[in-house]
């Protein structure tokens, strides 16, 4: 099928962050953090126009230094937050900013994409997270479904809870816990549950996966040695409380009800170096994303642990004959666990995945050279599941 | 003169007779001539017949004198012909006296013939007349003997009618005496006495309207009938041996008694008797404990072969005594000793099960063969009576094989694992400095003739099963079924999937989860066990199974040693990849670690190469060593040592400039990308965590990249000031130096590094690189 093409865009400088615009249901839109030691930074806000299978961009600057990571506001679509490089000669160190983007760039501008890179335009910035005190930035997260007031940010081995007032203008420290330990801790990830009202978030540091409550910003559970090495990423099954995903340095993702904590349900093998991201999508959580430094990207259909259940349950009177029968066929053969798809359209390092947040049939990847690739689930597999 | 007439007379056969002929005349010079004359006389001659005609040959039946005259005219010299004339000339004379000499013979022969002829004609004229006379003398004899006879008969009529009434007296006198006797024996000799009442009852029970008759069986009756009251309380005692019982019961039978109710009695008292010997048997047993098995029962007192023994001699031996005097007095209705026998028998082989159950360990194998053997013979005559136990009997005979066969697999499942341990011992053992400890070739091969060496020990032990002296080897079950399904499957097959297993989980299992890793030298030596297992040690293990107990064509299906082979390299495959993980992921943590805790923005101008990388290439050294032990070397990309410090330099010297330029336009980024683009165009994709082959190369190579591999995410991760990488750019040199003559393919080890310069160089603030002969000077000196 032509329009299961993947569709490649490439950045000039290298970069890392990657993520949808969460608030934004309709348009299909990433943003792009790039990583530049020596030239000015930007953010790419990328349009995909499904119909025309079209790529249109917006550039913004981010003067302040290299994006590590980005995120965006799950309420407004013009707010969101980088992790960003602050270098000077004998220092780096890793800060955090909330922005705003201009108004007319939260909702795409399809006009005039030709020159849009010409005339760049400038970030807001609206608040700093402050952490002099607390060390290096790694990731923020915006509470899922809230209303963008909440934020967590993992710096070094502290997790900070922000509350965001006068509209984004000032951020207040409202909890903070610290991880204990011996040698130097650091988290690597971190991930906001959309379960329990938001109060749970889980965070990765070495080998370990540990889960918090944010009400008490204690820790509720831990696994321990949930990866031979690294543990690099985490994602929540956005249908299953329990289940989490994890990934990391031994080329694995793994599976976990965090009630039982000593084994994973289940592991996938499939990188051939590390596994540097792990994505549910948001509303079909069997499809499993995938990002590794092999520069492949993998999308995997884990059907046995997903909430879909085996086979449809639609009701017979709906069904003409026909129907009936393609629904027998279906149910007499499951989908298998198994590898959808891998994607090699990359050639260096993918840092990072992210499913589109308005249509859960796309996703994109990123790899450390720039170049951002957009692909659909596969189409049988999409009527497989919807029909 | 005898010999002259054998001579001419015989023909053919012994005229050639050197004897006949030699002995009469003594001269040889005779024997020439003889041959002609014997021919004339017998020119049917086989020989003769078959001769092509000769013209030539005087002595020939196709002589042709004109023929032979012409040829010896022409061949032969004067003085030959001459010699030839005098010697023909001889010739003749010798038969002219030849034929004179045989004519006279005949002649004489002749006429000695007529003489005897005309002397028989005179006597046969004499013998008639005798004979007349004697046939005269032999009427005269038979007639005066019938005249005798018939003078006789009256008186010999008589006389044997007086002998019937004698017999029939004596007859009645017995009669009369029966009581008395019954009487005198009933006490002591109750079979005489029956002998007796048998002989008389008949008679009596035919004449029994005659009063006195009748007085005489009224009171033998009461005599016998009195005789079985007291055999029957006899029958009832404890003390009866099964002879005793039989006949005691026999007579019984004879006394008329019921048969049914007879059999019944025997039954029980038999049941008795055997239940007494069971009970004995039983109490050798330790008691059942229905509390579990916690405390391990003592061992039983005699070994298993006694037990049978005895079990066999005492309980089988009643048995079948029992149930063949049941035969022969109840007749063949066995309606009711079977399903008795069987319920005693069933009985018999639970004791023996429970006394087999209690030959824990691996106890003497052909003493339970013995045992087994004995209990098999010895009830195949008690099978006999009863058919229906033999499928239970095999079925015990079976059960009892396979267990033992399966706590030969345990065995050697637990001596596999003692192997390992002690190996791993072998591996964790200090050292002392100076003192190597045993090689891993060493370690290997102990390992592996060991292994091997208990299985044959085993496969030894077993075939014991099915010797051919052990009756129950002829079962089909133990030719057939035994060797495939328990020997070759449970055995043989179930060991090496379970050590394919075994081995497999030193690389699936405990990995990250708790239980102490296995060191990687173990795993090594595991890998190439299972890849040994693989090309040689599986087949010959099957061979051997295959000719030690040969399969059946129409057996169960077996499992091909192909599939085996599979398991064992699947196995191998997975331990070698997990040793290249295990390795490759040492190596990478501490580059990663060495990465991640320096400083690379205030770092100071690089004198030196890094202590970790000197550590990297000792450890990568000694990985070397360890894998060259047990693996071939493995195929290298011929590429000279020369060429790949060149391939570096031009990199450095030539390439680097452009991209290290401080002149970095705006469009210059997208000439870099360009320019690594088209490198990887060239270059293959490169996977990290790959499958390795079996060599040490391809071992050697994947370890390298997954250390590589790690810096170059390390050095992506970190911001670096000038001398930062310059630090980058030694290290990588020293790696490259000391690194490609490890790997299959230089080139990837080239790739890699080249890649980590190029991710250094954008991670650096002040790209500014060190001059290449610096760098050579430096890792030089280090």
């Amino acid at each position: 099928m032509e329009d299961d093409a993947p569709v490649i865009y490439g950045l000039e400088f290298q970069a890392r962050a990657l993520t949808p615009q969460t608030a934004e249901t309709d348009a299909i839109r990433f943003l792009v953090g790039t990583q530049s030691l020596r030239y000015d930074n930007m953010i790419h806000i990328i349009d995909f126009d499904d119909e025309n299978n079209i790529i249109n961009k917006n550039v913004l600057l981010h003067q302040v230094g290299e994006i590590w990571h980005i995120s965006t506001s799950p309420a407004d679509k013009g707010v969101l937050a980088t992790c960003y490089n602050k270098t000077s000669d004998t220092k780096v160190m890793t800060c955090a900013a909330v922005w705003r983007m201009p108004k007319e760039l939260e909702s795409g501008s399809h006009e005039s994409p030709d020159d849009s890179s010409s005339n760049t335009q400038t970030l807001e910035l609206l608040c700093h997270l402050d952490n002099t005190a607390h060390g290096n930035m790694a990731c923020v997260m915006w509470e899922p479904m809230g209303d963008g007031k909440k934020i967590i940010s993992l710096a070094d081995n502290n997790i900070l809870l922000w509350d965001l007032q006068e509209s984004s203008a000032k951020a207040v420290l409202s909890s903070s816990a610290a991880l204990e330990g011996k040698g130097q801790l650091k988290f690597t990830s971190g991930r906001w549950s959309p379960h329990h009202n938001c109060t749970q978030i889980a965070t990765a540091n070495d080998t370990t996966v540990r889960g918090w409550d944010t009400r008490s910003m204690r820790q509720i559970y831990c696994i321990e040695n949930a990866h031979g090495q690294l543990v690099r990423d985490l994602d929540f099954n956005p249908n299953k409380q329990y289940y989490l995903a994890s990934c990391g340095d031994d080329c694995k993702v793994k599976f976990w009800d965090t009630r039982n904590v000593t084994e994973p349900v289940k592991t996938l093998e499939e990188h051939s170096h590390w596994v540097w991201n792990v994505r549910y999508n948001h509303s079909h959580d069997q499809l499993i994303l995938t990002g590794s430094s092999d520069s492949r990207v993998i999308l995997s259909n884990m059907v046995s642990i997903s909430s879909e259940p085996f086979g449809h349950m639609v009701d017979d009177d709906e069904l003409s004959d026909q129907e009936d029968q393609h629904q027998e066929e279906k149910i007499k053969e499951p989908l298998q666990d198994s590898v959808i798809a891998t994607y090699e359209e990359h050639e260096d390092s993918v840092y990072a995945v992210e499913w589109s947040s308005a249509d859960p049939w796309l996703f994109a990847s990123l790899s450390y050279d720039g170049r951002l690739v957009i692909n659909r689930v596969p189409r049988a597999l999409k009527y497989h599941i919807l029909l | 003169m005898a010999a002259v007439t054998a001579g001419s007379g015989a023909g053919s056969g012994a005229a050639g007779s050197p004897e006949a002929t030699g002995g009469s005349t003594g001269s040889g010079g005779w024997r020439r001539p003889h041959g002609p004359l014997q021919r004339y006389y017998g020119p049917s001659t086989a020989d003769a017949a078959e001769e092509v005609p000769d013209p030539t040959d005087i002595n020939g039946p196709h002589f042709d004198p004109e023929v032979f005259m012409t040829k010896v005219r022409s061949e032969c010299p004067l003085g030959q012909l001459l010699a030839r004339e005098a010697a023909l000339g001889r010739e003749i004379r010798a038969l002219d006296s030849d034929m004179q000499t045989l004519l006279y013979e005949n002649y004489n022969k002749f006429i000695s013939a007529t003489d005897t002829i005309r002397k028989m004609k005179v006597d046969f004229r004499h013998m008639e007349a005798e004979m007349d006379d004697l046939a005269a003398n032999m009427a005269a004899i038979s007639a005066s003997s019938a005249r005798v006879s018939a003078a006789l008969q009256d008186r010999h009529r008589r006389g044997a009618q007086l002998a019937g009434v004698q017999a029939l007296l004596r007859k009645l006198q017995a009669l009369v005496e029966v009581p008395g006797r019954l009487r005198r024996w009933a006490g002591t000799e109750p079979a005489r006495a029956l002998r007796c009442h048998a002989r008389a009852r008949a008679v009596l029970r035919h004449y029994r309207h005659l009063p006195s008759f009748r007085a005489i069986e009224d009171e033998s009756q009461a005599i016998m009938a009195d005789l079985a009251q007291r055999l029957r309380t006899r029958l009832r005692e404890e003390t009866l041996d099964p002879k005793e019982l039989t006949e005691c019961v026999e007579m019984l039978l004879q006394l008329e008694e019921p048969a049914e109710e007879l059999s019944e009695e025997f039954l029980s008292q038999a049941g008795a008797r055997l239940e007494a010997e069971l009970a004995a048997l039983e109490a050798e047993l330790p008691a059942a404990d229905p509390s579990g098995t916690a405390t391990t029962p003592p061992p039983p007192a005699s070994d298993i072969l006694d037990f049978v023994d005895r079990g066999s001699s005492a309980f089988v031996g009643t048995l079948c005594q029992l149930a063949g005097s049941y035969r022969a007095l109840f007749g063949e209705d066995t309606g009711r000793l079977e399903p008795f026998a069987a319920a005693l028998a069933t009985r018999y082989f639970t004791l023996l099960e429970r006394r087999l159950a209690l030959e824990r360990g691996l106890g003497d194998t052909s003493l339970l063969v013995r045992a087994l053997d004995r209990f098999h013979r010895r009830l195949r005559t008690l099978l006999e009576l009863l058919p229906a136990g033999a499928d239970a009997a095999a079925e015990l005979v079976a059960r009892a094989a396979r267990e033992r066969v399966d706590r030969y697999l345990r065995a050697l499942q637990t001596f596999f694992l003692g192997c390992l341990g002690d190996v791993r011992q072998a591996l964790a053992a200090p050292r002392p400095p100076g003192k190597e400890g045993p090689g891993l070739p060493d370690l290997l091969a102990t390992l592996a003739a060991s292994v091997l060496g208990q299985l044959k020990a085993v496969l030894a032990y077993v075939q014991l099963f099915t010797a051919r002296d052990v009756a129950f080897a002829s079962l089909p079950y133990f030719k057939g079924e035994f060797c495939v399904t328990a020997v070759r499957e449970g055995l043989v097959v179930a060991f090496v999937r379970w050590l394919c297993r075994t081995a497999r989980g030193f690389a699936d299992g405990p990995t990250e989860r708790g239980a102490p890793a296995a060191p990687p030298a173990l795993l090594l030596l595991l890998a190439r066990l299972c890849l040994d297992y693989e090309n040689s040690t599986i087949s010959y293990i099957l061979t051997l199974t295959d000719e030690q107990f040969p399969p059946q064509d129409s057996g169960p299906a077996v499992t091909p040693g192909p599939a085996l082979c599979a398991e064992a390299r699947a196995a191998a495959q997975r331990l070698l990849d997990h040793y290249v993980q295990v390795q490759g992921a040492a190596v990478a943590q501490m580059l990663r670690k060495s990465v991640e805790t320096r400083d690379w923005l205030g770092t100071v101008e690089p004198r030196n190469v890094r202590a970790v990388m000197k550590r990297v290439v000792e450890d990568i050294t000694a990985i070397d060593v360890q894998v060259g032990q047990l693996f071939e070397e493995g195929v290298r990309r011929a590429q000279s040592s020369d060429s790949s410090r060149r391939a570096f330099s031009v990199y450095s010297s030539s390439r680097a400039p452009g991209r290290y330029a401080p002149s970095y336009t705006p469009s210059a980024p997208m000439d870099t990308h360009l320019l690594s683009n088209i490198q990887k165009l060239f270059s293959e994709r490169i996977d990290i965590f790959s499958p390795v082959e079996f060599n040490k190369v391809s071992v050697l190579t994947g370890i390298i990249k997954i250390s590589l591999k790690t810096l170059l995410e390390c050095v992506r991760l970190r911001t670096l000031g000038r001398f930062g990488l310059q630090q980058v750019q030694v290290d990588g040199h020293y790696l490259q130096l000391y690194l490609w003559r490890f790997a299959s393919d230089e080139r990837v080890v080239q790739g890699l590094l080249d890649e980590v310069a190029a991710s250094a160089a954008h991670r650096c603030l002040d790209p500014v690189p060190m001059e290449h002969s610096v760098v050579e000077l430096i890792c030089e000196r280090g």
